[in-house]
């Protein structure tokens, strides 16, 4: 491969190396591929040569869809986007629409959506790091983890009516109010949660096995993962101390007190304890936002844009109408466009969204968060053995919903 | 923020705008809801990348997001939007060329190496051709592929369709069978802008003329 090599050396060491490369294709049904990645590894001999992931298999034209549909409809479609952490999907588009709108949710309505944003961010760094664990032989950490994020899909369930997909966050607020009783149970969660973040890192963090298959693969240095357009905890564990809720906070976030955790050597181990230590800040955000929240509207009151109370469409012809035609025409969103973002659990989630002053998107570009990771795997694969590859995969955190859209 | 500065002094935000406005290359500059776009000409649009990057004005390390958008009736019906982020600097500007089905757009994978999929995307979905992209593959669509498909002339429900064949044991292709035409409702309401109700032309076409003549008289 030595091109410096001249001669008869260097033809000898090139006819070596073809007889022992071979591509290898790694998924689209592997369960450490974390999806349906197809990733073509051509192999020497167990060392990675190069690595081109082919996506798309999961494609389902989720930006087709949205143009064919209006604004409030096209919400559901981003639960489906990064199943892993729906609500924060949601939250991007719901922002987007609003500030095409000129409108704003009431302040209940963004503690509502702040604290929720929250719960989901530990919802997926639960299934990501205990999945990711499970990739490189530790069994347990899935086991409990999948307990605590069962209560949290609890949470989920009580305020939105659907574990997953919960299609609960509206431009405008929030689809309805909490329960009675809801935020005292996500209190009493928040307290205890700690503690078993203790116990998952007891199980890992010191874990010489653990150490072993993460520590020093996937060296990403702070200019490449500027790059390679890294972002969230990946980019913050190669050492670059940038998070949205932080730098261009949108919501409470404003008003609420966290750290922003920063890695210094950017491998998979670092990643994996941004996500741990960011697990933590989350709890705290969450009961800021509980001890903060104030009873009020949870959504505008204009009733363009918000349907009215059940209530009141028994007995005002005006609520009746303003009913019917949000749910069959919709809103017009005026002429205009916009790159709104949140800081998903995974990164920079962005919607791009131009609309023509129509009931429906002229465009609703979805730039998901790891397409720009998926893509960097060959250059923090390369010269690695097989088995870091699927270490690198999983500590990317990479859900096909929102690669393929 | 920025309507506020009308006239008091300019906010940040505007004062980057008025710079970026000055690089050669140009065509235009606006803040849009605090954010801004600024239009450039598809043949320099290296050098005016390379300088939102490398010039410490700007220092736009990370391109966050490229992507097409169709506007058919256009004479160049493609826009590309690159949207850039500065995390020194802590803002983003948004970058559009306009391109059609043949025309060449510089591809910006040198300056950013994420570009490369992202313009395998617009390229995939758009059909927008980018020079000097090493990888010129398709992305997200089946292999072999036919079409773009989120021109706006490409029906939603697309071409072909798949499926498991049994007997043949394999995979095949066939030509798309609804079992009911696909149904686009229009939901816009009939009371506002709308000056003629769908087949009562006539009666509105003789209601017009009636009023011009009356005006004339």
């Amino acid at each position: 491969m030595d091109d410096a090599t001249s001669g008869a050396a260097g033809e000898r060491l090139r006819k070596t190396i073809e007889i022992d490369s071979h591509a290898m294709n790694f998924g689209p049904q592997h369960p450490a591929a974390h999806g349906v990645l197809r990733l073509v590894l051509e192999m020497d001999g167990e060392m990675v040569a190069r690595a081109d992931p082919h996506i798309g298999l999961l494609h389902r034209g989720t930006e087709k869809l949205i143009e064919y549909k209006s604004y409030m409809q096209a919400v559901p479609y981003f639960d489906r986007l990064d199943y892993v952490s729906p609500m924060c999907e949601e939250q991007a588009f719901a922002l987007a629409v609003e500030k095409l709108l000129g409108i704003e949710a009431p302040e209940r309505g963004k503690w509502i959506r702040t604290l929720f944003a929250e719960i989901t961010r530990i919802l997926n760094h639960l299934l990501n790091i205990t999945t990711y664990a499970l990739d490189v032989g530790a069994i347990t950490p899935s086991l409990w983890g999948f307990e605590e994020r069962e209560k949290l899909l609890e949470f989920h369930e009580a305020a939105s009516g659907a574990r997953l997909h919960a299609n609960y966050y509206r431009p405008g607020g929030v689809a309805k109010d909490l329960p009675a009783g809801l935020p005292d149970k996500i209190a009493a969660w928040a307290e205890s949660f700690p503690k078993f973040i203790d116990d998952l890192e007891e199980l890992l963090t010191g874990s010489r096995i653990w150490k072993q298959r993460l520590v020093d693969i996937g060296v990403v240095s702070a200019e490449d993962a500027l790059a390679w357009g890294f972002s969230g905890p990946c980019l913050r564990a190669s050492g670059v101390p940038w998070d949205l809720r932080r730098a261009q906070p949108y919501e409470m976030y404003h008003q609420v007190e966290f750290a922003v955790p920063v890695g210094r050597n950017g491998d998979c181990y670092d990643r994996y304890l941004v996500r741990v230590a960011e697990m933590r800040e989350s709890v705290k955000i969450i009961q800021q936002c509980l001890a903060r929240m104030q009873p009020g509207p949870v959504k505008v009151r204009d009733h363009k844009f918000a349907p009215p109370p059940r209530a009141d469409m028994k007995h005002s012809m005006e609520s009746l109408i303003h009913h019917f035609k949000l749910y069959t025409e919709g809103y017009h969103v005026p002429e205009g466009a916009t790159y709104t973002v949140v800081e998903s659990p995974k990164g920079e989630f962005g919607v791009y969204l131009v609309a023509d002053g129509s009931n429906k998107p002229y465009r609703c570009k979805i730039r998901p968060t790891g397409f720009a990771h998926l893509q960097a795997i060959d250059m923090m694969a390369r010269r690695h053995m097989l088995a870091d590859a699927v270490a690198i995969i999983g500590s990317l955190d990479i859900v096909f919903g929102e690669i393929d859209r | 923020m920025p309507q506020a500065a009308e006239t008091a002094p300019l906010s940040p935000i505007e004062l980057l705008a008025r710079e970026v406005a000055s690089l050669p290359g140009v065509a235009g500059v606006a803040v849009e809801k605090g954010e801004i776009v600024a239009q450039a000409k598809r043949d320099v649009l290296m050098p005016l990348m390379l300088t939102l990057r490398d010039d410490p004005r700007f220092a736009c390390e990370q391109m966050m997001d490229l992507c097409g958008v169709d506007w058919p009736e256009r004479p160049e019906r493609f826009d590309v939007v690159y949207n850039l982020l500065s995390v020194s600097r802590n803002h983003r500007i948004r970058v559009i060329v306009t391109t059609d089905e043949t025309a060449l757009v510089p591809s910006v994978c040198a300056i950013w190496p994420v570009a490369t999929w992202w313009e395998r995307e617009a390229w995939d979905l758009f059909g927008i051709l980018f020079a000097g992209q090493p990888d010129h593959r398709r992305i997200l669509t089946d292999y072999g592929f036919d079409g773009h498909p989120l021109r706006k002339d490409f029906p939603l429900t697309g071409y072909v369709e798949v499926r498991y064949d049994d007997e043949r044991k394999s995979v095949v292709y066939e030509p798309v069978v609804l079992t009911q035409e696909f149904r686009s409702f229009d939901f816009q309401s009939p009371w506002e802008g709308i000056t003629t109700l769908p087949g009562d032309e006539k009666a509105h076409a003789t209601r017009t003329d009636g009023a011009v003549a009356k005006r004339t008289k």
